[in-house]
């Protein structure tokens, strides 16, 4: 049996102007053999969770490094729980989350509350791999045709709904 | 520093140019008053010709407030000081007896709507800021370019409004770094030219041009020369001054490194003659850096700075600039921008429209992004691909570039210096 491609929603924060972080994340997602939409920065909620309902992605990735990322990760992560479809889909979130130099894991107790379902450090980007992997493995073979259906996003610089 | 009386930004930095100093400046910014008081007077009275900043936080920046009003309510740390959320009396009590005559303070952002921020600083009596139509809109997120180049005339008109001729305020343009990094210089340089001539199109008084060190100092001394013969070619007779961005993109983990790293910035300065530098700390990979520092890194780069003017009394410099044709190369983009439309926002919205500009690696929607560098085995930044602009170089069919090649590139700067530090201890 031959697994079905991921299908990964990739953001920035509604504060988060960086994209270098989003670019990297991009490249080394799809080399993983995995689809990427990568919405961009600066994400308000609303554009995020509308994406959310039209992509219907496997999993979200949320990336942020400008120290806001523990507030506005968690609140973005809220704003896509609110629908219960979503209930299933992974939230990772990583990146420099807060602004004092502090692990990531300082912030994952408020992050798990609003919904996120794993907060990584900046270098835990095999561990995302891993995490990606077994989601892949699990990923129900029915929903296959459906992810294949969604396009995800050309040539990496697409930015969803960014006009 | 000391200035005369009543001369705000501008006035000081002619004042130092004429007496020969470089300006050092640190990228400062804390949410709570007291702490923002307490660094604006630390770097006031370190040992180095100084000038004060707000770096200002990113619900700000894009204009949430209402986030802005949140964190300071439940004092939850900020990337900056809160400008427009703090009541204007906090601000100029914090402000009072430090900012003055004798110690100019900036405002940075990273607004592609900065009104809000502008009518802060009107109100506050706070005379100089940075940014610009395109390079405070492609690196700082989705704000349509249309946008931002309406927000910034209107932006600029007001600060020309708000001049004196006693008080002239202030501008600089951010055109100079970009995305921080993997742009190559030439097309910084004419960025950062064509803001100047948007800045003064619209009657700004003082205007600086930024350029942000890159990968190597030769290619870095011939933008420097680059830039300051085409401010004096395009924009003559107006009060401009050039300053040089300690390097923006990935910065090295050591401490050793960030030093050494820092270091090579001020004796680019220095050799290229900037009138002021914008430091980096030992903090950057790390977090937001505390007072002491940055009090740490203006008083090590004024020591670089005058060892370097040192040298240079002596005959001795470090470096030859590169002669690659650079500005040939940004002149020849400048002239292709302006030859499309008298007005330089509409010229500037046409040009990255149609691909006679396009930023490397951006992913902003209104531009084309079809060009990109590399850094070449000498350690120069050069294209890769040259997409649509209006000069040669080359237009490989193909080629994308993957995470692994990328991140070698991003860290090329960091890795040099972390190795030699490595070495060094
Ligand atoms: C380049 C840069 C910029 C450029 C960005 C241009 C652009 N469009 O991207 C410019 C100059 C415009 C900029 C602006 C600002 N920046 Co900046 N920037 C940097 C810098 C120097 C490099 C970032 C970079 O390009 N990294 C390369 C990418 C590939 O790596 P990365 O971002 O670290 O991401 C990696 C990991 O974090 C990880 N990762 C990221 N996300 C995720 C997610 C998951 C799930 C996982 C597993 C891993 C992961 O994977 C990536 C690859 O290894 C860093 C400092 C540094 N690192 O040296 C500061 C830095 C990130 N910036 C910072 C700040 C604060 C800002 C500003 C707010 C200005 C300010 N107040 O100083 C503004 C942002 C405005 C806004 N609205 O957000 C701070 C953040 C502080 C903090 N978190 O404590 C830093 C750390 C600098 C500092 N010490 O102050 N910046």
């Amino acid at each position: 049996m031959t697994l079905r491609r991921l299908h990964v929603l990739v953001t920035g924060t509604s504060s988060d102007a960086h994209t270098w972080n989003l670019m990297y994340l991009q490249l080394a997602l799809e080399e993983a053999g995995h689809d990427v939409t990568n919405l961009g920065p600066c994400v308000p909620d609303g554009l995020l969770t509308e994406t959310c309902v039209r992509l219907r992605p496997d999993t979200l990735v949320i990336s942020s490094v400008n120290g806001h990322g523990h507030t506005d990760a968690a609140r973005a992560a809220a704003a896509v729980r609110y629908d219960p479809r979503h209930d299933a889909m992974p939230i990772i979130v990583g990146g420099l989350l807060g602004t004092a130099g502090d692990p990531n894991a300082d912030h994952t107790p408020a992050l798990e509350a609003a919904g996120v379902t794993a907060v990584l450090e900046k270098d835990d980007l095999p561990k995302l791999m891993r995490l990606l992997a077994e989601i892949r493995a699990a990923a129900p073979a029915a929903a296959a045709t459906a992810a294949a259906a969604t396009p995800a996003a050309a040539a990496g610089r697409e930015l969803e709904g960014a006009r | 520093m000391t200035a005369p009386p009543g001369t705000g930004f501008a006035g000081a930095i002619n004042n130092t140019r004429r007496d020969g100093l470089v300006v050092v400046q640190p990228r400062m910014g804390f949410a709570e008053p007291s702490a923002m008081r307490a660094g604006l007077v630390a770097v006031r009275d370190a040992r180095a010709t100084t000038v004060g900043t707000i770096t200002l936080d990113s619900y700000t920046r894009v204009g949430d407030l209402h986030s802005a009003r949140t964190a300071v309510r439940t004092r939850t740390r900020l990337n900056g000081y809160p400008l427009c959320t703090h009541p204007d009396d906090t601000t100029r009590s914090m402000l009072s007896e430090v900012y003055g005559p004798g110690f100019p303070i900036q405002v940075r952002h990273g607004s592609a709507r900065p009104g809000h921020i502008i009518e802060a600083m009107a109100r506050i009596g706070l005379d100089a800021t940075e940014g610009g139509p395109v390079s405070y809109c492609l690196p700082y997120g989705r704000t349509p370019l249309r946008s931002a180049i309406s927000e910034w005339s209107a932006a600029c008109d007001r600060l020309a409004e708000m001049s004196t001729p006693e008080r002239p305020a202030h501008l600089e343009s951010f055109g100079g770094c970009m995305l921080g990094q993997m742009c190559p210089p030439s097309l910084l340089v004419a960025i950062a030219v064509l803001e100047g001539l948007f800045f003064a199109q619209h009657g700004v008084p003082s205007i600086s041009l930024s350029y942000a060190q890159q990968t190597q100092p030769e290619q870095d001394l011939e933008a420097l020369a680059a830039l300051r013969r085409l401010i004096d070619e395009l924009l003559p007779g107006l009060d401009v001054h050039v300053v040089l961005y300690t390097y923006m993109g990935v910065f090295p983990r050591t401490r050793a490194g960030s030093s050494n790293l820092l270091d090579e910035s001020a004796r680019i300065a220095v050799f290229g003659g900037a009138e002021r530098l914008i430091v980096k700390t030992v903090m950057e990979s790390v977090r937001i850096p505390d007072v002491a520092d940055n009090v740490a890194a203006v008083e090590r780069a004024e020591r670089e700075v005058r060892c370097s003017q040192q040298m240079r009394a002596a005959g001795r410099p470090p470096w030859t600039p590169s002669e690659s044709g650079l500005y040939e190369e940004a002149r020849t983009m400048i002239d292709a921008v302006r030859s499309l439309d008298p007005d330089l926002g509409t010229a500037l919205h046409i040009a990255f429209r149609r691909g006679l500009l396009d930023v490397p690696y951006c992913l902003h929607p209104d531009t084309q992004g079809r060009t990109r560098s590399r850094v070449a085995p000498d350690g120069r930044l050069e294209w890769a691909h040259v997409g649509s602009l209006p000069i040669d170089g080359p237009r490989p069919a193909g080629h994308a570039v993957g995470a692994q090649e990328l991140t070698s590139m991003l860290n090329y700067v960091a890795d040099r210096f972390d190795s030699t530090a490595a070495a060094v201890r």
